[in-house]
């Protein structure tokens, strides 16, 4: 069974999101997606001050074996992205929920994030073969 | 679930990723195949190929069914343990398979070795050639095949004979020339491949292959699943039945015209008039290298596009773990010239045309 870290929340497509202090979140994918990728080559992260909505596509993941969309977990402006993926993507693989992040997104509403799945949730979504 | 190797259980016991291929339940990696693919490049590593048909075809007229069949001339393997890479063809020149053929010996005749996922149509076409002629077509299930790979597998595998049989047999193998195959012991012991790497692929009887296995483990040769074979092959410039060729290819826009032997004039196999017209009239297509000059994955399907020239196709594309940058094989106009662009989701990006293969005994060949 994958790693779901007890204070994150997630998304049914696999990402993950964490508030940072001051209300910033940080997003990445989950453990359970980076196992299904296989090693990750390739990361396009948005451009820092992007404007994103809550499920856009914002970027792409690119493993040995497949091409996988990035989407957006809330609404928001996109305030700096994970440069070292550039050089070391395999920073996914190693460590999803930590120096694999992807990028962080001030959101528009704040709220908004405890909408997304809590860690229940989203195990509940992995047992039901929703991964 | 697909059909299970010999060495099915002992896959899952190691911790792999178990995927669907071509009718098959095979190993993808076991951890990373990032690592597995490096490993091969810098030392060892082991594939369970068993999925692939050993088919031994004997008999009086063997020599003669496989002058019909294959593309390429068997009459090229004089003495026991040469073998041949070649196509087989329908009368269209498209390719049936491909395969390599191990001239045994008079006696025992050939062995022949094809794709894991064509073996069963393989086997009608081959039978169906057959009819009326005295010859022998027996599908070897009793065997397994590991491909040992690497610039120190051959030594592995020797290490493994001397424990195995003697000192004597591990000195035969060593002794094997690139593409000469003999039965050591119980076993069959070639020196071929699909990684562009030194190495043996390996046929034993089924019950010994875990063993095998897990000695070869022992001695520090690396497991490696279908996803690093994938890498390897495509950075060796070797193509993949199925996506670089299949019954709608035929050789000469596959990278492959060098398979097709068209002498001697008098001898008639199945394919052959379509060939000859190909090469009089020239083949309107080619299957080259790319290399993506910038960041992104190419990847089998994605449209190509040659200035002056047309359209083309990625047949497959990856990552390359050597190069660490993209690189495929594509089939193009054949008047493409030497820059192309590849529509990577919707982005025309600049690749360059080169000739596989990219790497050869873990070295770039890229200028």
């Amino acid at each position: 069974m994958s790693r779901i870290p007890e204070d994150l929340r997630f998304t049914k497509t696999h990402e993950w999101v964490r508030v940072l202090p001051g209300g910033v979140v940080e997003v990445g994918i989950t453990d359970h997606a980076q196992d299904a990728l296989g090693d990750v080559v390739f990361v396009e992260a948005p451009e820092p001050g992007r404007r994103v909505a809550a499920g856009e596509s914002y970027g792409v993941v690119e493993s040995v074996k497949a091409a996988s969309d990035l989407y957006s977990p809330v609404a928001g402006e996109v305030t700096a992205v994970n440069g070292e993926l550039a050089s070391a993507p395999e920073r996914i693989n190693q460590d999803a929920y930590g120096a694999g992040w992807i990028a962080r997104i001030r959101p528009d509403d704040a709220a908004s994030v405890s909408e997304l799945l809590s860690p229940a949730d989203y195990r509940r979504l992995l047992e039901s073969g929703g991964g | 679930m697909g059909r299970e190797t010999p060495l099915f259980e002992l896959h899952r016991a190691l911790g792999a990723r178990i995927v669907h291929f071509g009718g098959w339940s095979m190993p993808l990696h076991y951890g990373s195949q990032v690592e597995e693919h490096h490993a091969v490049r810098r030392a060892a590593g082991v594939f369970d190929v068993s999925h692939m048909g050993i088919v031994d075809v004997s008999g009086p007229d063997a020599r003669a069914l496989l002058e019909t069949l294959l593309a390429n001339d068997v009459g090229k393997l004089k003495s026991a343990g040469q073998a041949l890479y070649s196509c087989m063809l329908e009368g269209s020149g498209g390719v049936v398979d491909d395969l390599i053929v191990y001239f045994l010996g008079p006696e025992p005749g050939f062995r022949v070795v094809v794709n894991g996922a064509t073996r069963d149509g393989d086997l009608a076409w081959m039978r169906g050639h057959a009819a009326g002629r005295r010859v022998e077509i027996a599908e070897r299930t009793d065997l397994a095949l590991l491909a040992v790979q690497g610039p120190v597998a051959r030594d592995r595998v020797a290490t493994l004979l001397a424990g195995l049989s003697g000192p004597d047999e591990a000195e035969t193998a060593l002794r094997l020339e690139r593409f000469q195959g003999l039965p050591i012991g119980r076993w069959f012991v070639a020196r071929t491949g699909y990684t562009g790497e030194d190495g043996f692929e390996v046929m034993m009887p089924a019950a010994e292959a875990e063993r095998a296995w897990r000695q070869l483990n022992a001695l520090g040769v690396k497991s490696c699943g279908l996803g690093a074979r994938d890498t390897l092959r495509l950075e060796a410039g070797l193509n993949l039945y199925g996506e670089d060729m299949d019954r709608s290819t035929h050789p000469y826009e596959s990278g492959l015209g060098w398979t097709v032997a068209l002498a001697p004039l008098t001898r008639h196999f199945v394919g052959r008039a379509a060939l000859e017209a190909i090469v009089r009239e020239g083949s309107p297509r080619k299957l080259v290298g790319l290399v993506l000059e910038g960041r992104g994955v190419l990847r089998a399907h994605q449209k190509v596009v040659a200035p002056g020239a047309g359209a083309g196709t990625v047949t497959s594309g990856t990552f390359s773990p050597t190069l660490q940058r993209s690189i495929a094989l594509a089939r193009v106009p054949a008047d493409a010239g030497a820059r192309v662009q590849v529509d990577i989701r919707g982005q025309a990006l600049d690749a360059r045309v080169v000739e596989p293969p990219f790497v050869r005994h873990g070295r770039s060949l890229l200028s």
